[in-house]
């Protein structure tokens, strides 16, 4: 009896999750694969796969992204990693990482609007240059402001996942090897990164994934002059109406997505891309 | 020698802070400028709030968003609670990996993937592009979090309490709805606060599944600041600031009251 009441109890609380797992998740991927096989006038092809591997156009697109989205994490990590470490350090830990966090909870495109501003011809930063000797330069719209505001956006979805690796890391380690008369850098090469890591590997699939497809920077920041693979496919679906090509260029986004989360291991948790839900 | 390395670390740290934190306080501040350029400050000035308030277009978008907003989150976090219970039901732990596997798809892919094929879907399912299709989508990113936030209040649950409500003669219902919802309580807040989040802040999945005739805020900041700098977009910002705010505030008052809760019970089994 209790356990038919469970049975009844378990279906109930499944119908509509299940329906959005059937209509929500695995549609529209089906879907998009579908799509991917058929050209701007609805024929089945794979003509897309084929223009998308022999076309340099695509392909060179693609290494671009993939460059940019290089030179994004590399630079996110540079400064995330000290900062973690650091955060470690102070006396109230929890209190410094609610302050990196909560520029996250301020809309992207008006972080993206105030650099239109600060990277203008007159903006702010110019009068800085200006001001040291440097004299005003052309900022906005070059490859330069493209990966500094990615990296600005994304620096808090870093910091995030290697100061919990840090935070783990017992000290004793720490005091072992110095113990034993490891250098600082030893202490830190040997012991401290490679104990941290899960956090490093969690911070770059945060951050890399997204800088793939962010095509509204690509768009207010990097004056079309970088192409991402995000922009590419916005501008295949929204622009050109090329739902075909667009979709191809979708199912190598997912394909680079899931060597990426295969190479920086274990499932995605990007529930921390919003913090505090520790 | 102790000391001084101790300031150079809060000199990094510092910097680190204000370089965050610059850019939105440069809104912000500009919000209140004379002139039309984010360049010099020429002075004290409400007018670009009173153009926003003026604003009747603006005003009608902001108030969509909230709406979309709402909404989805209330939706998602309906639906997702449910998941979660039935995810936690499950026997078999293969089952269980992979509705959660199924799960965090939603969550790892980029915006632009999800946007694509949602568009690609409502288009198939001709469902017209507006306000409907945003909502729909709003609630399908919005689920999985709400799961991931519930879920550990339900693990933390102990068994003997649903089965001495069960022995008490509870119904299904009554077992839902008294026991286990009061108990999860907490989780459901932070799941509904953070699909109100998502929401707001969404912009890519929006900006495929929207249509002509329907646009959410973030969709029309992107438009405006295509076409060049806005003061009235700077006020928005400010208001937009504050709005975060009382969120983060809001959100911590929620934990806050979750671990006292969760403390009190603790304390009462010891």
């Amino acid at each position: 009896m209790q356990r038919k009441q469970r049975l009844s109890r378990n279906t109930a609380y499944f119908v509509p999750y299940s329906l959005w797992i059937l209509l929500f998740v695995i549609a529209p991927v089906l879907l998009l694969i579908y799509q991917s096989f058929f050209n701007i006038d609805g024929q089945f092809t794979f003509a897309n796969y084929q223009t998308y591997f022999s076309s340099s156009t695509y392909l060179m697109m693609t290494v671009n992204s993939v460059w940019y989205a290089f030179l994004i994490t590399l630079a996110t990590l540079i400064i995330s990693y000290p900062t973690a470490y650091l955060l470690n350090e102070t006396k109230h830990p929890q209190l410094w990482l609610l302050l990196i966090i909560m520029p996250t909870w301020i809309n992207l495109l008006l972080k993206a609007y105030a650099f239109i501003g600060i990277f203008s011809q007159a903006g702010i930063a110019n009068q800085f240059l200006s001001f040291i000797g440097i004299g005003p330069k052309q900022l906005l719209f070059t490859n330069f402001s493209f990966i500094f505001v990615a990296a600005y956006i994304q620096i808090p979805f870093m910091v995030l996942p290697i100061y919990n690796a840090i935070s783990e890391l017992k000290p004793s380690y720490v005091n072992a090897s110095r113990d034993l008369g490891a250098t600082n850098w030893q202490t830190f090469s040997r012991v401290i990164f490679p104990l941290t890591l899960p956090g490093v590997k969690a911070g770059i699939q945060a951050v890399f994934i997204p800088s793939l497809s962010l095509f509204m920077l690509t768009r207010l920041i990097g004056g079309n002059k970088v192409i991402t693979l995000g922009t590419a496919i916005e501008e295949h679906f929204l622009t050109t109406m090329n739902w075909g090509m667009g979709s191809t260029i979708g199912v190598v986004l997912i394909v680079a997505m899931v060597i990426i989360m295969w190479l920086t291991g274990g499932s995605g948790k990007r529930h921390t891309r919003k913090g505090l839900t520790k | 020698m102790t000391q001084r390395r101790f300031k150079w670390r809060n000199l990094y740290l510092w910097l680190v802070f204000i370089v965050l934190y610059a850019p939105i306080i440069f809104l912000v501040v500009y919000s209140f400028s004379k002139g039309d350029t984010m360049t010099n400050f020429h002075g004290f000035t409400w007018s670009h709030y009173q153009d926003l308030f003026a604003d009747t277009r603006l005003i009608a978008i902001f108030l969509d968003t909230l709406l979309i907003a709402l909404l989805s989150s209330l939706l998602a976090t309906a639906v997702g609670t449910l998941g979660a219970l039935g995810i936690n039901n499950t026997t078999r732990p293969v089952t269980k990996n992979t509705l959660l596997a199924l799960n965090n798809i939603l969550m790892v892919s980029p915006d632009v993937i999800i946007g694509a094929s949602f568009l690609i879907f409502f288009t198939a399912l001709k469902i017209p592009l507006g306000f409907g299709s945003v909502l729909l989508s709003h609630i399908a990113f919005s689920i999985p979090i709400v799961v991931l936030m519930v879920l550990p209040k339900i693990q933390e649950m102990s068994t003997s309490l649903l089965d001495a409500a069960a022995d008490l003669g509870a119904n299904n219902w009554q077992l839902l709805s008294q026991v286990i919802v009061p108990y999860i309580m907490p989780g459901i807040f932070s799941g509904f606060f953070m699909a109100l989040t998502y929401s707001l802040d969404d912009f890519a999945v929006t900006f495929f599944v929207t249509g002509n005739g329907f646009t959410t805020l973030s969709v029309e900041i992107y438009s405006r600041a295509r076409q060049g700098i806005n003061l009235e977009i700077n006020a928005l910002s400010g208001l937009m600031f504050l709005m975060a705010m009382v969120l983060v505030i809001g959100y911590y008052f929620i934990n806050q009251y979750s671990s006292r809760h969760r403390t009190n019970v603790r304390g009462r089994r010891k």
